[in-house]
């Protein structure tokens, strides 16, 4: 077996140092009931050559988004990853690392981790950012939690403009606390007014921009009302590229921003590993959940940095911790680090303003094809419309010639009948003026 | 006042008599005295590197905002549709070129310890080998570049290898039911107390709102069961650093949701009566949840179904050697028995005549799931990698893992009995625990004897963990290290050890003298927090 | 001004006409170690003999600190925010935590002296 250095010798020689006649008498704790006298009923080891084998035989059976005329975005978004991101990644002494607890030997993940931490503030305009959570959606979570916390209030309020999944998420991670969740109706036309659900037991009002529909909105009205009442706004991001060109949250009054940075890091993945960005107000860091990378100096007076106020966290807390987070996602957030470093701020902005044309351009092709309406005035890099049919079996029909046309709001609001018609697409500045040509053939074709 | 601090750990790890007090103060990056001054009264650099090991500045005392690591063309003039959202003002983020933001991380690298570079014995974190071949299978388009939500028909090898993977789990664990989605143990360990829950709640039984923890258990444990609404009531270890089980059994009753144990606990002990944990757990109508944690000690040896357990969390990234990656990401699985599956988070795979499909509502047969945890379906790129590391190793393989684990920890048990002092009696099984009663004597805290470590080139143990030994040293060497590698740490422990005899306790204190940094001021960091970068004040006009 | 008695929780309480100033006893500083933060409950608020009334937090530990005595929050030493080390440097005097009024006295001076808080303390070790 490749990995294991072991040889019999070695195990013979290492047994006779310890005292024990075979390997069985360290495992004398194990009942003998419970003790395995045959392998478990799997296949054997395998080479290296068998093993690519296997998965490439697998990952044949898909159809990569590269592969096709991509359309899909709806909380997932495909961006091109520069080639020294994944190079940079694989270097062991990121990727085989752990968490800095030792800091004098792990500078580089922690100074990364405050670099990273400062982009995450410069591009939400808030104050200050965490190290990462696991993804937007338990970021969400986390949000909300934590609001209770600096609010002492009980009321949560989720925008019928939030994701479904990140909704659901937050809804989940309520269930046993004694807070009330009030969601809005999913809101298609970008129209819904939250301030009349704001109460005075309500810690936080959650909102997301661009919504899931693709509407831009401006929240600073949303923003006066809820400080006027106490209220936290908590604004989710889950396509951060938009921040190169749209006003950020912090602008707009948000107190805590979460975002989803998985297109400007670890890529697609079909859903995970993604990163939640987590960001929010200096007064509030004490009630943050995960971890902080913090800058100090050494012994002999050089700047260097820490994991810091962790006194908020479960191994020091336990049951009285702002969450039972432990892991982050530390490598995917030094891929964002590394894409925003190379992009910088001209790149990052051209970045924003070539999705914003791509996306004017789908837009106005998809506009153009009869008997499809565009719901979306204000929008940034994604769309909805609606078509004169069932969207999916559109999408999938079209799929077939590698046309992914977007996603079926069907297929985040299973069995609500308004939602049939709609789709969300979504364009970035990997599309070519080719793939949207395809696209609007190919949805006149099966509409005609 | 009650304090939670870990037995033995030092209470000022800064203060003290200048034990490690923060020494005089100097710019960021100014030269150190690294040697002895010269005839000429110079010492160390002029730039304050010394050799391959670089200063870097931060990325925003670099750059302009001018450059750019990236060519990106502009897009032709066309009408913003915004919304008169547009973004104002400059955001402040600095510019680079590609070649020098490599190097920029290229020498952040250069700062970390790595299990790539040497024994990383992390004890309870399973900082084994990163097959480099699962790095590559991840990364195949056909698995990189899927989005979540394309049709299933284009991604039915992606769910083929979900099921596949969750298969390989049910196998090891005997355990019917796999759910993927959460994103590390924790998670894991929220979802599965979270089922428990809702399981209870559909039986009727509200009432149940307790949740026995040992003393020694992951902070995690207490703050989930938290998180579920439950109370943490804690029960005590016998003097074999096992679950007392005539305690356990006084504190069980009929409002006791459940027992969260770590096996092997967190001790690196096996526990010898955990079928009689699981007979009064079950007999209280309680459900038993383990905390998988350190399931490579009996992966392929022994499955958890066979003992009992209802439901069980896997950290990937340990047993299953995701790369750690600096602190994560992290993937945590969890099996659990029939009678808990109906309320697995969502989604499922699903196998059907079509293909397989993914039940992403709570209808039908999924009616009773505790929800989403987060987006989309679950950690994709360490289940591919996970998966690979399974079948890489086989179930001849994971066996042997298990085997080499208990093997080279029991090795270095035995090396170092004399030398440290191991906390318990008897075998361990993947890892070794030894307490601080050997170096109190020359007032060394465990901390210092971490800190030496680290200057004889290895990554210390994990300290202070578990709480309930005095200056905890928890030392797991894993499967993949050779004879020669932990021959080389046992003689590192007993050099130091000797230089301890030999009356040289003053330089532990001061631990480390080579690494890229010294102590650094934790007390600093936290009284007067900078948690980013803030550009300098605007100078005062030239005069 | 009134001789300080203390808890087995390790808070001091000194009653100066009818207000009882709080805070943490010198042992409990140097257990803690340098303290980072202190979070101090609002005024106004009325606590129960045992309620947990504030947080102080070293960087590896976080510590409840109790009411020793029923009463209302009448003040709270505010300096402590800017200047946690206060508390490691004079923690039964400038380094007070709470001031509460409406307090029992004769519960004050049921507990102990400070001759009977320092044998409690060597007891410990």
């Amino acid at each position: 077996m490749r990995y294991l250095p072991l040889d019999a010798d070695d195990r013979r020689a290492m047994l006779a140092r310890i005292g024990a006649a075979t390997i069985d008498d360290l495992f004398v704790d194990v009942p003998p009931a419970a003790r395995l006298s045959r392998p478990v009923d799997l296949p054997p080891h395998a080479g290296e050559i068998e093993v690519e084998r296997a998965l490439s035989a697998l990952a044949s059976r898909n159809v990569p988004a590269g592969a096709a005329a991509s359309f899909l975005g709806a909380g997932a978004y495909r961006h091109f990853i520069p080639a020294a991101v994944d190079h940079l990644i694989q270097r062991g002494e990121f990727l085989t690392s752990y968490t800095p607890y030792q800091p004098e030997i792990s500078q580089g993940t922690l100074q990364y981790l405050f670099e990273f931490q400062t982009q995450v503030a410069l591009i939400s305009g808030m104050e200050i950012a965490n190290a990462s959570l696991y993804d937007g959606a338990s970021g969400a979570a986390e949000a909300a939690q934590m609001a209770r916390r600096v609010t002492r209030r009980a009321g949560v309020v989720a925008s019928g403009g939030l994701h479904p999944h990140w909704r659901d998420t937050v809804a989940t991670g309520l269930r046993w606390s004694d807070a009330a969740l009030t969601t809005a109706p999913a809101d298609p036309s970008g129209t819904e007014d939250l301030t009349k659900l704001i109460g005075a037991d309500t810690a936080c009002v959650i909102v997301q921009n661009p919504t899931v529909f693709g509407h831009l909105r401006d929240l600073s009205p949303l923003a006066r009302a809820c400080q006027a009442n106490g209220t936290l706004l908590v604004v989710c991001v889950p396509e951060v590229a938009s921040l190169g060109v749209v006003e950020p949250p912090g602008a707009m009054g948000a107190d805590i921003f979460v975002g989803e940075g998985q297109g400007l890091g670890p890529g697609l993945n079909f859903g995970g590993p993604y990163l939640g960005l987590f960001a929010t107000r200096e007064r509030f860091v004490r009630q943050m959940p995960g971890r902080i990378a913090g800058q100090t100096v050494d012994v002999d007076g050089r700047r260097g940095w820490v994991l810091t106020l962790s006194t908020r966290e479960q191994h020091i807390r336990r049951e009285k911790a702002t969450s039972n987070i432990c892991t982050n996602s530390g490598l995917c957030a030094l891929a964002f680090t590394i894409h925003m470093a190379l992009l910088g701020e001209e790149g990052f902005r051209r970045l924003a303003r070539l999705n914003h044309a791509k996306a004017c351009r789908m837009a106005d092709r998809l506009g153009a094809i009869k008997g499809v309406s565009l719901l979306s005035d204000a929008f940034f890099n994604e769309v909805t419309v609606r078509l004169p049919v069932l969207a999916a079996p559109v999408v999938d029909a079209l799929a077939r010639d590698k046309v992914f046309a977007g996603v079926p709001a069907s297929r985040l609001y299973p069995g609500e009948k308004e939602m049939e018609t709609l789709l969300i697409s979504c364009a970035s500045e990997t599309t070519t003026e080719d793939d949207i040509e395809r696209l609007g053939a190919a949805l006149e074709g099966t509409l005609r | 006042m009650s304090a939670e601090t870990p037995p033995g750990a030092p209470r000022a790890p800064n203060a003290k008599s200048g034990r490690s007090a923060a020494g005089p103060r100097r710019p960021a990056g100014a030269p150190v005295a690294a040697a002895e001054a010269d005839a000429g009264g110079f010492t160390g650099t002029v730039s304050g590197n010394r050799a391959l090991a670089i200063e870097e500045p931060l990325l925003f005392e670099q750059g302009s905002r001018q450059r750019c690591g990236v060519d990106l063309p502009d897009p032709a003039n066309f009408k913003p549709r915004l919304g008169g959202l547009e973004r104002k003002g400059a955001i402040g983020l600095p510019g680079l070129s590609e070649s020098e933001v490599v190097r920029h991380f290229t020498r952040l690298s250069q700062k970390n310890y790595a299990i790539d570079a040497g024994l990383f014995p992390l004890g309870s974190c399973t900082m084994k080998h990163n097959p480099r071949l699962n790095e590559k299978m991840a990364r195949l388009p056909g698995f990189a570049d899927l989005h979540p939500l394309q049709p299933l028909s284009t991604v039915q090898g992606a769910l083929a290898l979900m099921d596949a993977l969750a298969h390989w789990l049910k196998q090891l664990t005997g355990m019917p039911a796999i759910a993927l989605p959460p994103a590390a143990g924790a998670q894991g360990e929220l979802c599965g107390m979270m089922v428990i829950r809702a399981a209870h709640d559909a039986a009727g039984q509200n009432a149940r709102r307790r949740v026995l923890v040992p003393e020694s258990a992951h902070g995690t444990n207490p703050a989930t069961a938290a998180l579920c609404g439950y109370h943490v009531d804690s029960i005590p270890a016998n003097a074999r650093g096992r679950v007392d089980v005539a305690a356990l059994r006084a504190k069980l009753g009929p409002d006791v949701a459940a027992l969260m144990l770590t096996n092997p606990n967190t001790c690196g002990l096996f526990e010898p009566e955990i079928l009689d944990i699981a007979a009064v757990v079950h007999g209280a109508g309680a459900y038993f949840y383990c905390d998988g944690a350190n399931f490579n000690a009996i992966v392929g040896k022994v499955r958890p179904a066979d003992l009992g357990i209802d439901v069980m969390h896997f950290n990937l990234h340990k047993t299953f050697s995701t790369p750690h990656g600096g602190g994560g990401p992290g993937s945590g699985p969890v099996a659990l028995v029939e009678a808990l599956a109906p309320f697995a988070p969502l989604p499922w795979v699903v196998a059907g005549p079509g293909g397989f499909a993914l039940r992403e509502d709570a209808v039908g047969d999924a009616a009773h799931t505790i929800g989403r945890l987060k987006a989309f379906h679950g950690q994709m790129g360490m289940f591919v990698r996970a998966y690979a590391y399974m079948l890489s190793h086989g179930s001849d393989g994971l066996r042997q893992v298990a085997e080499d684990a208990v093997l080279s920890a029991n090795y270095l048990l035995a090396a170092l009995r004399d030398t440290l002092t191991p906390a318990y009696d008897g075998p361990c099984m993947h890892e070794c625990l030894f307490d601080d009663g050997g170096l109190r004597a020359f007032d060394v805290s465990t901390l210092d004897f971490a800190k030496a470590l680290i200057d004889e080139g290895f990554h210390p143990t994990t300290i202070y963990f578990p709480l309930v030994v005095h200056g905890a040293m928890l030392v797991e060497p894993t499967e993949t290290e050779s004879k020669g590698e932990l021959d080389r740490f046992i003689a590192a422990v007993r050099g130091l050890k000797a230089r301890l005899d030999a009356g040289g306790a003053e330089r532990f204190r001061t631990a480390p003298h080579y690494s890229p940094r010294r102590r650094l001021d934790e007390t600093r960091a936290a009284r007067q927090p900078v948690l980013r970068w803030s550009p300098p004040a605007p100078r005062e006009a030239a005069e | 001004m009134t001789e300080p008695r203390y808890t087995s929780e390790h808070e001091w309480i000194r009653l100066d006409s009818g207000v009882a100033t709080v805070g943490i006893s010198a042992y409990a500083q140097e257990q803690l170690g340098d303290v980072v933060y202190v979070e101090l409950p609002e005024v106004g608020r009325k606590v129960a003999a045992g309620d947990n009334m504030a947080v102080v937090e070293s960087v590896k530990a976080a510590s409840e600190v109790y009411a020793p005595v029923a009463g209302e929050v009448a003040e709270v030493n505010a300096a402590l925010a800017d200047k946690p080390e206060t508390i490691n440097e004079d923690a039964e005097g400038t380094g007070w935590f709470v001031r509460l009024k409406g307090v029992d006295a004769a519960a004050v001076s049921a507990l102990m002296d400070a001759d009977a808080y320092k044998k409690y303390v060597s007891s410990l070790d």
